[in-house]
């Protein structure tokens, strides 16, 4: 009997739940977080891209999210439970999360996916990402001018072409207004671990780092620039709370209006997967507020160089180009396709050390 | 003053009694939480511990809380011979990793075969990962006198450092833009460990599990091996003389707890979790050796208190959705759970009097 | 490649740094440990004392009322096991993996308001002449108040257990609780104790990540260092002064680790890693292996549950 139960329970979720849930006046929308929304970084803005929402929709939407969820099993059944309780739209916020979005989207063809940072689609997963290495030449462009010791202390997470494009962004942009500038690394191999993330950043100014950047998720970096009376770069968030001295400006994720404009999509239904790539024009990447530190002759070479991004005029990786073995990479002029950038596994031309394989 | 006073044989009332007690003591100190939290209490209790097995999308959950569930008793049942001869393996977590790995790296070298031999060759490399990760401990007490404690859990943390290095290193997948994760196990058929019955959440895992039950419950009460680890836990004088080889017991309960321990992993790894990562284990290790102690040791209590546990790991995920509650309260949640657990527990051997002074 | 961009006397300055908190906890689970508990709750008793820290160091403004109280909440937290494991006889490896688990989501439930903030900045010593001395200035004379503290710490802990009658009877207890019993001294009462003392120690170390070391609060922020305090006390064998060696071999991997990798060195780091845990394995076999020194070697009752049948 209970064999039998099971075995019709499961049968209708194969025919498809989706159709399954209420149907409401109010649109539900879920957001699954792979931190805790308190981490000040990167779950930290996703859930403000929630909360503009809300307030952009008012009565209209209902939004919920987890957080802390692992990658896995557990998300997969997070994201199903959501889209049992009538979720329309449902925001997976992880690269980890790729494979459980892509198999409980298949469960819900009524439902909605939205996967951060991921490359699998289907008809009803649209990806996203921001083109943070947009945001990451501005921030190097001032890197480059105020270093005085030539060496900018990087921390990176994994070697993935995300951080890797990031690294090599902020190096051009340095290089190009300073010619010796110097890039030291340092793979820390987590998002989030405050202690390790503040002892990576010790190491990188004992090592001569006068200006931190950072690809993880925690303000650790930027205390610790404050502290040693140092410079940063605020990551995800502004954190200037953390390094009201250190910071410089930062590279915000602004997820909110993407999240209100798909919201209204569903809304609508007008809702198509797609692929989404969006940088500073968007409003994705934003640029925090800078210091008044930088003299004025280099803020207004930064807005330049952030105003040329925007007008499409200037691209973050324009040849000529080599990489780091010497190898041309792209001609006088030409700039990067995203296939490439997307896979990016490679250093250009200047930066010391190997890729960790 | 209040006093303690063993009772002779274990009371058969308060074995079955105390769990509800615990359980009644949580929600009634759970609902204050979450009263305090600005949420209605009732609704939330009713979340956790009734929605996930009969509310409205229970179809769905209770697979759920077999996929929670079948690490966690596999694990246990393997740990508990172990406890009961007072050995103690506290590195299962270790043992799990350990079995997913190697399992995962036997299957990687057989990539892209289809046979059908892989998935049982993964199965063996995964029981066999686990099962010699357990036997180093065992190999240093029976050796050196080593205490197996302290030992196992260390080799966690060597397991952990170990399973980091594969999958940004050797194990990780060629075609997966240096993520560090492994190629998707769930996406190869011969290596995958499906649902068997869409929906149902039931894997060979959970099949396996159940049928472990059994055979442990069989082993411990009819099994002349059931009785020499009785035995050995309660007297181990009795036991040498009853013909007990203690060094062989210390072998052959801890590499049987890491024998389940690892093919544990690697359903976890094939199956639920679908592809190696640092953050595939979960804890799972360690939360096992909880539930060893909840389910007193017992093949039935075990399996109870791992359906328990997981019933409050998927009803904490329904609260924090639907009432908007962060995280850390529903750890504080289990956090009570498993200490009045823990204390009521207490009831079974004593008896409590109360005496004037002392 | 060059090594010589190392600075010794600043990678120990960082060391000394980086490896405090796990020192903490760590002389305090081998009090613990020495009167024969296993407490493997340190985890949540460290990042619990990180939040009492914090929020006690931001509201009074003052980091000293924040190691105080963040010692106090932790002793409290650990009473919890005390009560469990001393009173109510349940196992003490599962208490403990209980408390880190309450411990954990406790901290971030009390810490939700305050993430984002700077705590109050803790003085350094400065002392005229010998903080300005090279070599030895940076390493010795010019930290902050906690890291001598620690050391303090152990050495008066080593004091303790090697000299007072106190500390005797607290080795006695931990290594045959029922002969201590039958001498007369209070099991329960001694164990409590020691507990307690155990998470106050914890405490300090979380306070000093959260105060100190990040300064800052977010959840989950102790990352594993409770277990890896639990690792020290035994590559330690349970002797105080072996505490400081091993939390700054501990500690010392990591940053020596992230410093070469930032003078350009390729290493190998989950191997790296790995490393201190197979160390403090060979140690302990070392010394379980030469049974004369058998007195070394884990308190004997260690984990073991103790009822009075008198």
């Amino acid at each position: 009997m209970k064999l039998l139960k099971t075995l019709m329970a499961g049968a209708a979720l194969v025919v498809g739940l989706g159709g399954m849930a209420h149907a409401q006046d109010k649109t539900k929308v879920g957001f699954v977080y792979v931190g805790p929304v308190g981490d000040f970084g990167w779950s930290y803005e996703h859930d403000q891209g929630r909360k503009a929402v809300e307030e952009a929709f008012g009565d209209k939407v209902e939004t919920t999210f987890v957080e802390s969820v692992p990658e896995g099993a557990d998300s997969e059944r997070v994201m199903t439970q959501m889209a049992l309780s009538g979720a329309k739209l449902i925001f997976t916020t992880s690269f980890g999360y790729m494979d459980p979005t892509i198999n409980v989207a298949k469960k819900f063809p009524d439902v909605k996916f939205e996967h951060a940072t991921g490359y699998k689609q289907a008809d009803n997963v649209s990806t996203y990402s921001a083109r943070f290495y947009e945001g990451r030449s501005v921030i190097g462009h001032i890197a480059g001018h105020m270093t005085e010791t030539d060496t900018i202390g990087y921390i990176a997470s994994f070697p993935i072409p995300e951080v890797i494009r990031g690294i090599n962004a902020s190096y051009l942009a340095a290089k190009a207004v300073n010619p010796d500038v110097k890039m030291k690394i340092v793979w820390v191999y987590t998002w989030f671990d405050p202690g390790k993330e503040a002892d990576a950043a010790t190491a990188l100014i004992e090592q001569g780092a006068d200006i931190i950047m950072q690809h993880t998720d925690s303000p650790a970096a930027m205390t610790i620039a404050e502290e040693k009376g140092i410079l940063a770069f605020g990551q995800a968030s502004d954190m200037k709370q953390f390094g009201p001295n250190a910071r410089l400006s930062s590279i915000i994720d602004n997820w909110a209006p993407y999240y209100i404009a798909r919201t209204q999509a569903v809304m609508d239904g007008t809702w198509e997967s797609g692929n989404t790539w969006d940088g500073i024009k968007e409003g994705m990447v934003e640029i925090g507020e800078f210091s008044d530190k930088i003299p004025a002759d280099v803020q207004a070479s930064a807005t330049a160089l952030k105003d040329g991004i925007v007008a499409g005029t200037t691209h973050s990786f324009t040849g000529p180009i080599n990489k780091q073995d010497g190898t041309p990479w792209l001609a006088e002029g030409e700039t990067a396709d995203d296939g490439t950038l997307a896979t990016m596994n490679f250093y250009v031309e200047g930066i010391e050390g190997e890729i960790p394989q | 003053m209040i006093r303690l006073e063993p009772r002779t044989e274990p009371s058969r009332a308060m074995i079955a009694l105390t769990p509800i007690l615990a359980v009644l003591a949580t929600m009634i100190a759970g609902g204050f939480l979450f009263s305090a939290l600005g949420k209605n209490p009732i609704e939330a209790i009713r979340m956790i511990f009734w929605d996930p097995v009969l509310g409205e999308h229970a179809f769905y959950y209770r697979g759920q809380i077999l996929v929670k569930a079948a690490p966690l008793i596999m694990i246990a049942l393997g740990l508990s011979f172990g406890f009961r001869a007072g050995i103690w393996n506290i590195g299962a977590e270790g043992q799990f990793i350990m079995g997913g790995v190697i399992g995962a790296a036997a299957g990687l070298a057989l990539y892209p075969s289809e046979s059908i031999f892989v998935f049982p060759i993964m199965l063996i490399a995964g029981t066999l990962g686990g099962l010699l990760w357990a036997l180093i401990p065992a190999y240093l007490k029976i050796k050196f006198n080593a205490n197996e404690i302290l030992v196992s859990l260390m080799l966690v943390y060597v397991a952990f450092n170990f399973l980091a290095g594969m999958v940004t290193g050797p194990l990780r997948d060629p075609d997966g833009f240096n993520f560090p994760e492994s190629r998707s196990f769930q996406q190869w058929d011969a290596a995958s460990n499906p649902e068997l019955i869409a929906g149902s959440g039931i894997h060979w895992g959970v099949l396996v599990t159940m049928g472990l039950v059994i055979v442990a419950y069989i082993l411990l009460t009819r099994h002349i091996f059931g009785f020499h680890i009785r035995l050995a836990g309660q007297s181990p004088r009795a036991a040498k003389f009853g013909g007990v080889n203690p060094n062989k017991m210390v072998a052959i309960c801890l590499g049987l707890s890491g024998a389940l321990a690892g093919m544990a992993g690697l359903y976890e790894v094939t199956g639920p979790a679908g592809k190696l990562t640092t953050t595939f284990p979960l804890g799972y290790g360690f939360t096992a050796i909880i539930v060893a102690f909840l389910g007193r040791l017992h093949p039935i209590g075990i399996l109870l208190a791992g359906l328990l546990l997981a019933v409050t790991y998927v009803g904490g995920d329904v609260i924090q959705a639907n009432l908007s509650l962060p995280k850390a309260s529903i750890q504080v949640f289990q956090g009570m759970l498993l200490f009045f657990l823990l204390a009521v527990d207490v009831l079974v051997h004593f008896r409590i009097r109360f005496k004037r002074g002392l | 490649m060059d090594f010589s961009a190392i600075s010794v006397v600043s990678l120990l300055a960082t060391l000394m740094v980086a490896a405090t908190p796990i020192l903490l906890a760590a002389i305090g689970e081998l009090v613990t440990e020495k009167s024969g508990v296993l407490n493997l709750g340190v985890e949540g008793m460290m990042i619990f004392g990180a939040i009492c820290g914090f929020i006690a160091a931001v509201e009074t403004g003052s980091p000293l009322i924040g190691f105080i109280a963040a010692a106090a909440g932790s002793a409290a937290l650990s009473f919890l096991f005390a009560i469990l494991t001393q009173y109510l006889l349940a196992n003490q490896v599962a208490s403990g993996l209980a408390l880190t688990l309450f411990g954990l989501g406790l901290a971030a439930l009390l810490g939700h308001q305050y993430t984002g903030i700077k705590p109050p900045s803790s003085p350094k010593l400065d002392l005229p002449i010998l903080s300005d001395l090279p070599v030895v200035g940076p390493i010795l004379f010019n930290h902050d108040y906690m890291i001598y503290f620690s050391i303090l710490l152990v050495a008066g802990v080593w004091y303790f257990l090697k000299f007072t009658r106190k500390g005797l009877v607290l080795r006695a207890v931990g290594e045959n609780h029922d002969a201590a019993h039958a001498l007369g001294y209070k099991v329960i009462r001694i164990r409590i104790l020691a507990i307690m003392f155990g998470g106050a120690c914890a405490g300090l170390g979380g306070a000093y990540l959260s105060l100190i070391r990040v300064p800052q609060w977010t959840e989950g922020m102790t990352a594993g260092a409770g277990w890896i305090a639990l690792a020290i006390v035994v590559f330690a064998s349970w002797k105080p002064w072996r505490i400081i060696l091993g939390a700054y071999l501990f500690g010392g991997v990591t940053i020596l680790q992230l410093n070469l990798q930032a003078v350009g060195v390729d290493i190998p780091v989950s191997y790296l890693s790995m490393a201190p845990y197979l160390v403090t394995i060979i140690v302990l076999v070392i010394m379980s292996a030469d049974r004369k020194r058998a007195s070394l070697n884990a308190p004997a009752s260690l984990g073991r549950i103790f009822h009075a049948s008198n």
